[in-house]
């Protein structure tokens, strides 16, 4: 059973915490920075950490369906770009500046 | 030997891009550090057999996402650090916060590496065109054509929002 080990950077180690690392990255870019465009673009990061976990344990496991889920979640990534840019677009000719706190003056 | 080097390299030129994406001032920077993230995730993704996938990743998000950002960004003139500082306290809890974050999610990723202990990739051909479009084409066709719907109203939305009114007579 003790099996010739193979070096971390194949193992599936290598790939769970580059992912988890990245997601926080994403998280702690979330949390610190106020420029909406910004903001969207640490969502996306969020989600190609996830992809980038799909693909590794769809590899792994030698079975495609999560390389699918992947695809979806880029498809669903896109429309959300598009949208959320839209409404930065909005947001920006009402009052000429993309910084996310100004959404404290909406009422509803 | 130099495939691992070569993994363990772009894994972390990855998480270098990716921290200057979220530390660099300016909003054009922090696009071209993405684009350059999109890219290092693809080649992770060829190193892992899923050759479909990279090029779907450079073509949707390397090309027409990002190409979507930096039209917005010179569209509406934002190339410049108009951001405010962020404050000092909001800094540290938020390094604080992230790091508790990544240790639950090592933490809870223990457990699913021991048990899915394998190795190498079990089948070579499996990120390929012809597999993926089997698998998509036959069990994931309604989630294939409900994206369609989704693509739709997304696109009705984004003409909606965008659209500039008119102004309101009387």
């Amino acid at each position: 059973m003790n099996s010739v080990d193979p070096t971390f950077a194949t193992s599936i180690d290598f790939y769970v915490i580059l992912a988890s690392i990245l997601f926080v990255i994403g998280a702690f870019g979330v949390l610190i920075r106020r420029n909406m465009i910004v903001l969207l673009m640490c969502i996306e990061l969020m989600l190609n950490a996830v992809n980038l976990l799909l693909v590794a344990f769809s590899t792994y496991y030698g079975k495609g369906d999560a390389q699918i889920f992947v695809f979806f979640i880029i498809v669903v990534a896109a429309a959300e770009a598009t949208i959320g840019l839209s409404i930065l677009i909005m947001a920006y000719r009402n009052n000429k500046a993309t910084d996310a706190g100004l959404f404290k003056n909406l009422n509803g | 030997m130099s495939i691992e080097l070569l993994t363990l390299i772009i894994g972390g030129l990855t998480i270098g891009a990716a921290l200057m994406v979220v530390i660099s001032k300016h909003p054009i920077r922090s696009v071209l550090f993405l684009i350059v993230t999109f890219f290092l995730i693809s080649s992770l993704y060829i190193l892992m057999n899923a050759q479909f996938l990279a090029i779907v990743n450079i073509i949707v998000y390397a090309g027409a996402i990002m190409v979507l950002f930096l039209f917005v960004l010179m569209l509406l003139n934002l190339n410049k650090e108009s951001e405010p500082k962020t404050p000092k306290l909001v800094l540290f809890s938020s390094i604080v916060a992230s790091g508790i974050l990544l240790l639950v999610l090592i933490a809870a990723f223990k457990d699913s590496i021991k048990i899915t202990h394998v190795h190498l990739p079990q089948e070579r051909n499996m990120g390929l065109v012809k597999n993926l479009g089997d698998l998509l084409f036959h069990k994931y066709i309604v989630p294939f054509e409900v994206s369609s719907i989704l693509f739709i109203a997304s696109m009705v939305g984004a003409i909606l929002l965008a659209k500039r009114e008119k102004p309101i007579i009387d």
